[in-house]
């Protein structure tokens, strides 16, 4: 028997414990995957097309393999195994071959002594090209005339969805059409890689910054020609990710000039490269027409999405499907046609970035809104609660909504929240649009406000056979939790210990190395891994509790169903035992491993009809901004926002999520964007790809709406993309609001304003 | 490559004359960036940081001489804020703090961006110049020492040394136009200087030619058409049609940080802001 000696609060679920490398990244002391090294390693590097589109005609690597300190020179050729790549569809090259189809683009990789040797190399390698004109609209690669730039084609997926009643009208018809900017992730922690060859050369160990262990170790192996469990996957530590280290970047390229030279090879990318190296977030057009009722509701929707995917397939297919899935947003709606499309161009890659298309569907949508309001002589709070999604409703796909639906909810609690306080005499120029720059005062300023809602679906859909693998191990009072999620920043390490000591009654919660000696976790992306990697957390823990109950029961004579955890006690509900956990495991090993798998989905079928999506998740936002309408500058004050998180987890935790998504929403309202110009990128680093500072961010007021989804294992959904995803909008929104003007393009600039 | 680290004036003098091809580098803030952008291949590399005739500061009568290696950070809120409120606002919007730490004025004119951003105000201000080499020192005003984009009168064994200029009695003062509210690249901007004195407004613009451009035409209207003794405020037609001067002085190009159109458009509406700030 123990009595309890401790009055301390416990980190278990629903407090907002510190996470475990959170005062290394604060002090900087956390070894990021490019902070690595190796004994006796060399480093490796790119070369990259600098044309959009082009011929190879030859590539003559003689003068370069001969400076002093380079080991190795790779192409196309040296590639042992499967010469592409791909997420879905496996067509991008590991090294071009014969055609360069965007800037940027591998085309050899090299290995030396040292970083500078490597660029003298890169610079040294001669490669003739017949630069071609790069197809770079939506509409040429739409059109059946042009050439193929692919021997997959030009169009990536088209979708169509018929729903309802094709011929359905209302009172009013609402036209618009909107314009998304490429954004990218602009995670801080550069691309890095550590590869080491087995020393008999017939397998790999890579330690790497990525977002999905296992199916990288899948894609490498394919291309080394090894077998899977050859290619050994370690997360390097990960500086953000949103997205963009689920493709391929430089994983295949380390391994390779790794196994040829026979030492540990380091890549790491520089911020300019690795504007190049990953994919971004799609740009597209929408057009849509809604016809609504005289009182504004929903009768059907109709347009087009079109979606620029770049020259590779990456994920465009599925961003598209979630793109369309999505177009009605969290609204009623019966009757729609509707088609998508997803394209290859010359222009950059695209993929996954953090709303995965439901971020350009939604920019539409919620413009539509505010379009409709108008129309109808309706507030666009009115209008939006008019016609907002409960549970049991179905999307335009035919699939019920069954997951928790508060889209009302979360408007009115948003609505609720305090605006903030009007510009004076008082207030600091520097909180004026403009902010350092001194250009605007007072009289200069209008104040607007916008609104934006959104539903997101969580995990992964369309028949993907999704699962998580976590197993547990106590022995003498301490939980030992092992898994393969990739922790990219979002906090799971700290959830995983959360959830065990709440299971097990257990204080101290080591995390294992995150590595491929574990079934896979999946992507941590699709705002999934809380509710798939923290399923299988929580069930190989309660796996262990049982097995606990039972070796308690057996010494007491009890039955372990009379068992439960207090505290980090085990105490018997029908009797005077006690015993503290770490007594009760003392000298015990219990190991368990548990996989976690979500419902199953379909596919959709010709007609985009199918229940594609595991669940959904929904959230409201409210933006308030000052706009100098003469210059066209936008300070965004305010933003607040109820979202529907299931349970809170860990209430700080979540809040970063919110406040972290609501700020790249904010960038890609205002200011961030790839520009590309004929297939060129003219802005690839942080002095003209502008991310918000500081004193761009906004105050940001929360209200996290706690209804617990059944399905989902913890109670709680994924939080990590609805945040950015109505931001965006509402910016917009509001801006429309403060200028009058009908601003169709996202992000907003200065001279779309004022000109 | 060779790096020198001179400790004193005339030594970095002669180091400079010796190595006409180095790179003069001072808080590195310009140098380091076109070295991993590989825009520039370092070849020798005179390094001012230990000069400390560059870092002094003098004040005679109603002139400032500024050493050319003071950091931003100096004119931004530390011991010089107080000598040029233009200068210090345009100090601000430079970068970083850390950058505001490392950069310094005489980079700023070493690199002759048409976007510096103190460069307006030592338009504005008609600052002179001292350019030293082996053979002595000369002074060149601001306007014959901007030659073009990245281009100035420095010859190749010249160090900038210092920058004059004098105390101003009206107002003075520097906006800038960018995407972002801080650390952002100039798209426009402009410092304006009144001298009720003599009776005049500076108006210089940055980011919109290929270097500062000083709104000469726009000047002598004003001075022409207002009473410029006084700071009394200006009727909205003398502002507007300023504004709309100085816009027409401006000789902006489209790139990929915006539009000519635009930046054209930014400049007058900053001039009239300027002129009414000044005149209140």
């Amino acid at each position: 028997m123990t009595t309890r000696t401790t009055n301390k609060q416990r980190d278990v679920l629903g407090v907002s414990a510190l996470r475990p490398d959170g005062i290394a990244k604060t002090q900087g002391t956390f070894s990021f995957s490019s902070d690595y090294t190796a004994d006796n390693m060399l480093w490796g590097a790119t070369l990259r097309s600098p044309h959009p589109y082009a011929r190879i005609i030859s590539i003559d690597i003689s003068a370069a393999i001969k400076i002093d300190g380079v080991e190795t020179i790779l192409v196309s050729g040296d590639v042992p195994g499967k010469l592409t790549y791909g997420l879905i569809a496996s067509d991008q090259p590991v090294f071009a071959s014969d055609y360069v189809r965007y800037m940027g683009e591998p085309i050899a990789a090299v290995a030396a002594d040292h970083p500078e040797t490597c660029r003298r190399a890169l610079d040294a390698i001669v490669v003739h090209y017949e630069v071609m004109a790069p197809l770079t609209s939506i509409e040429d690669a739409l059109n059946p005339n042009t050439p193929s730039i692919h021997p997959d084609g030009n169009v990536f997926r088209h979708q169509r969805i018929l729903h309802g009643d094709a011929n359905a009208t209302g009172d009013i018809i609402v036209e618009g059409e909107y314009e998304i900017g490429m954004q990218d992730q602009a995670f801080l922690g550069l691309e890095a890689a550590l590869a080491y060859p087995d020393s008999d050369g017939a397998g790999v160990e890579l330690v790497v910054a990525t977002q999905w262990l296992h199916e990288d170790q899948n894609q490498i192996a394919d291309c080394l020609a090894m077998p899977k469990e050859k290619v050994r996957l370690q997360l390097g530590g990960v500086g953000g990710a949103f997205g963009a280290r689920e493709d391929i970047s430089l994983q295949v390229h380390t391994c390779l000039l790794a196994l040829r030279t026979g030492r540990p090879v380091k890549m790491q990318y520089t911020r300019e490269e690795s504007f190049f190296g990953h994919v971004h977030r799609h740009p597209g057009v929408i057009a849509l027409k809604h016809h609504v009722t005289n009182e504004g509701r929903i009768v059907k929707i109709e347009g087009t999405m079109k979606l620029d995917g770049g020259a590779y397939a990456s994920t465009s297919s599925a961003v598209l499907i979630n793109g369309v899935t999505h177009i009605q947003g969290p609204y009623k709606c019966a009757n729609a046609v509707f088609d998508g499309y997803a394209v290859r161009t010359n222009n950059p890659p695209c993929g996954a970035m953090r709303g995965f298309g439901v971020v350009q569907a939604c920019f539409a949508h919620e413009g539509q809104m505010d379009k409709i309001a108008k129309a109808v002589g309706k507030s666009p709070v009115e209008v939006r609660l008019l016609n907002a999604m409960e549970k049991g409703d179905t999307l335009i796909t035919g699939q019920a909504v069954e997951s928790v639906a508060p889209v009302a909810r979360c408007i009115r609690e948003t609505d609720a929240l305090p605006m903030p306080e009007p510009l004076s005499h008082g207030s600091e120029i520097m909180e004026f649009p403009g902010g350092s720059g001194r250009t605007s005062e007072l009289h200069n300023i209008k104040r607007g406000i916008g609104w934006g809602v959104s539903i997101k679906n969580l995990m992964y859909s369309e028949g993907f056979d999704d699962s998580a693998e976590a197993r547990c191990t106590l022995a003498d009072g301490v939980a030992t939790i092992k898994f393969a999620t990739a922790e990219v920043g979002q906090g799971f390490v700290v959830l995983a210990q959360q959830i065990a000591r709440t299971v097990l009654g257990v204080d101290v919660v080591v995390l294992d190395r995150i590595d491929t000696e574990i079934g896979s976790a999946g992507s941590t992306s699709a705002s999934r891994q809380t509710w798939m990697s923290g399923g299988a957390v929580d069930g190989a823990c309660r796996l262990v509790r049982e097995r606990l109950f039972e070796h308690v029961a057996h010494t007491h004579g009890l039955d372990p169903l009379q068992l439960v955890i207090e505290d980090t006690d085990i105490v018997d509900t029908m009797g005077p035992l006690r015993v503290s956990v770490s007594e009760a495991s003392k000298g015990v090993k219990i190991v368990q491993t548990f996989l976690h798998q979500h419902r199953k989905t379909e596919e959709l079928d010709e007609n985009g009809q199918g229940n594609c999506h595991v669940a959904f998740a929904f959230v409201a936002h409210r933006a308030v901004v000052d706009v100098d309408v003469e210059l066209g500058l936008v300070k965004v004050v305010q933003i607040a926002t109820a979202q529907d998180v299931g349970r809170s987890l860990n209430p700080l935790a979540l809040l970063g999520q919110i406040e972290g998504g609501i700020a790249q929403g904010l960038g890609l309202a205002v200011m961030e964007e790839i520009i590309v110009q004929n297939g060129i990128v003219k802005n690839p680093s942080f002095t003209d790809y502008l991310l918000p500072t500081a004193l761009d961010a906004p105050d940001v007021l929360f209200i996290p709406i706690e209804e617990p989804d059944p399905q989902a294992p913890l109670g709680a959904k994924g939080v990590g993309e609805p945040p950015c995803i109505s931001v965006t909008p509402a910016i917009v929104a509001a801006i429309r609001d403060a200028t009058g003007v009908d601003l169709k393009r996202t992000p907003v600039r200065p001279q779309d304003i004022c000109l | 490559m060779s790096i020198f680290s001179p400790r004193s004036l005339p030594e970095a003098l002669e180091i400079a004359n010796n190595h006409p091809t180095a790179r003069l580098l001072a808080g590195g803030t310009d140098t380091m960036v076109e070295i991993n952008f590989r825009h520039y291949e370092p070849t020798d590399i005179i390094s001012l940081r230990h000069v400390r005739e560059l870092q002094t500061f003098e004040q005679t009568g109603e002139v400032y001489r500024v050493g050319s290696a003071i950091p931003y950070r100096e004119f931004e809120n530390g011991s010089y804020a107080h000598i040029s409120q233009a200068l210090s606002e345009a100090a601000r919007t430079v970068g970083s703090p850390q950058i505001r730490a490392a950069g310094t004025i005489g980079g700023n004119l070493g690199t002759c961006s048409p976007a510096g951003d103190t460069l307006p105000v030592l338009s504005a201000l008609d600052a002179q110049i001292e350019l030293a080499s082996v053979n002595g020192t000369r002074v060149l005003s601001i306007h014959d020492f901007m030659l073009g984009v990245k281009r100035n009168a420095r010859a190749s064994n010249e160090i900038i040394t210092a920058i004059n200029f004098s105390k101003i009695d009206g107002y003075q003062g520097y906006a800038k136009v960018g995407v972002r509210n801080a650390m952002v690249i100039s798209i426009a901007s402009a410092c304006l200087v009144h001298d009720p004195k003599n009776q005049r407004v500076a108006i210089a613009l940055g980011a919109v030619g290929p270097t500062i451009i000083r709104c000469r035409e726009s000047e002598a209207w004003l001075s022409d058409n207002t009473d410029l003794s006084t700071n009394s405020p200006i009727s909205a037609d003398i502002t507007n049609e300023f504004a709309r001067r100085v816009s027409a002085e401006a000789r902006p190009i489209t790139d990929h940080r915006s539009t000519a159109e635009y930046r054209k458009h930014a400049v007058g509406v900053l001039a009239q802001r300027l002129l009414k700030r000044a005149m209140q």
